[in-house]
């Protein structure tokens, strides 16, 4: 088990954040291309998956699977999008995504005033606070599995 | 000294006297650097967008709040968990009219006034927590509302009570046209 790589967006579309860990294949395209591909299916699967959904939405789109792989997401009413893909066996980890929010992204980027928004994350306490926790949680092995 | 087992790590209390003195010691400074007061007024309430831009997503994480269907939710949720939660009182909410979409927070107490018996002479149309307008338009904004926030009544201008009015005016988010209220 094991985690691949993590996406933080804003609002507008804007790739906050990047990180990865086990990652063996690429998308073959550019990085700013492929942000903008995984943030522009996100934002069609939440409206199609609101859309048709049969009965009354509470929380909307919360993950995806493949044969390989599970992606997680977790939005707040901000816009604020955090998209984690995790080995297929991991379970919901909807507490995880909302700590990297919280814990993270808020305490550190969004109260430091010195810390633009709407803007890629510079902060290097941020991504390393990330990584530290990311590498401490029960499904994240150093092999990928 | 021992510390409560309740506290959360990381949110100690500071001294309010300092958060409130300090708001004065701005307002005092904006007074000096501004002869009208409108000037004053709009700045407080610029500074106080960019201030409630930030705030609404550390209100997010802390609180949890569900969805929001309705304005009146949206106001209750401000006056019960956010002016609870940040300067520990809890206004009133009253709804202004019929189409839903106007209400006011009437502050009984406001520990921004503290220190504060009037306004000076020469500065009748201060609106002293001018601030706190600016935080709720922009935590509003944030999640795709907009709204006009402006003191209908205040305490330090000789009203009965301090009254902090919310008019919802069309939604922001054009891209989701058809969604329900979020928030």
């Amino acid at each position: 088990m094991t985690v691949h790589n993590l996406y933080l967006f804003d609002r507008n579309g804007v790739c906050l954040h990047y990180s990865e860990w086990h990652r063996k294949k690429q998308a073959g395209i550019p990085k700013e291309e492929e942000y903008k591909l995984m943030y522009g299916m996100l934002f069609s699967i939440r409206s199609f998956v609101s859309k048709m959904s049969p009965l009354d939405m509470k929380d909307g789109f919360l993950a995806f699977q493949t044969s390989r792989y599970k992606l997680h997401y977790y939005e707040t009413p901000t816009g604020i999008k955090v998209v984690m893909n995790t080995d297929s066996g991991v379970g919901p980890i909807r507490d995880v995504l909302h700590h990297i929010y919280s814990a993270l992204y808020v305490e550190l980027v969004v109260k430091n005033p010195l810390c633009p928004l709407g803007q890629t994350v510079q902060s290097e306490l941020f991504r390393s606070r990330l990584d530290s926790y990311v590498r401490s949680l029960p499904f994240f092995s150093a092999r990928a599995g | 000294m021992s510390r409560p087992a309740h506290r959360k790590p990381g949110y100690h209390k500071t001294n309010k006297d300092l958060f409130v003195l300090t708001y004065g010691a701005l307002v005092a400074q904006l007074c000096k650097d501004y002869e009208k007061d409108e000037d004053v007024n709009k700045y407080l309430d610029e500074m106080g967008y960019g201030v409630g831009t930030r705030l609404v997503e550390d209100f997010l994480a802390r609180s949890c709040v569900r969805r929001c269907h309705s304005y009146s939710e949206i106001v209750n949720i401000i006056a019960q968990v956010a002016f609870k939660m940040y300067l520990g009182i809890t206004p009133n909410v009253t709804c202004n009219n019929s189409s839903r979409n106007e209400f006011s927070l009437i502050l009984d107490k406001n520990p921004l006034v503290e220190f504060v018996e009037e306004l000076p002479t020469g500065r009748s149309s201060l609106c002293y927590c001018n601030l706190l307008c600016g935080i709720i338009r922009g935590a509003l904004e944030m999640v795709h509302l907009a709204a006009d926030v402006t003191f209908l009544q205040d305490r330090l201008k000789g009203d009965s009570v301090t009254e902090i009015g919310i008019k919802f005016l069309k939604k922001l988010d054009k891209k989701n046209i058809g969604r329900k209220n979020e928030k």
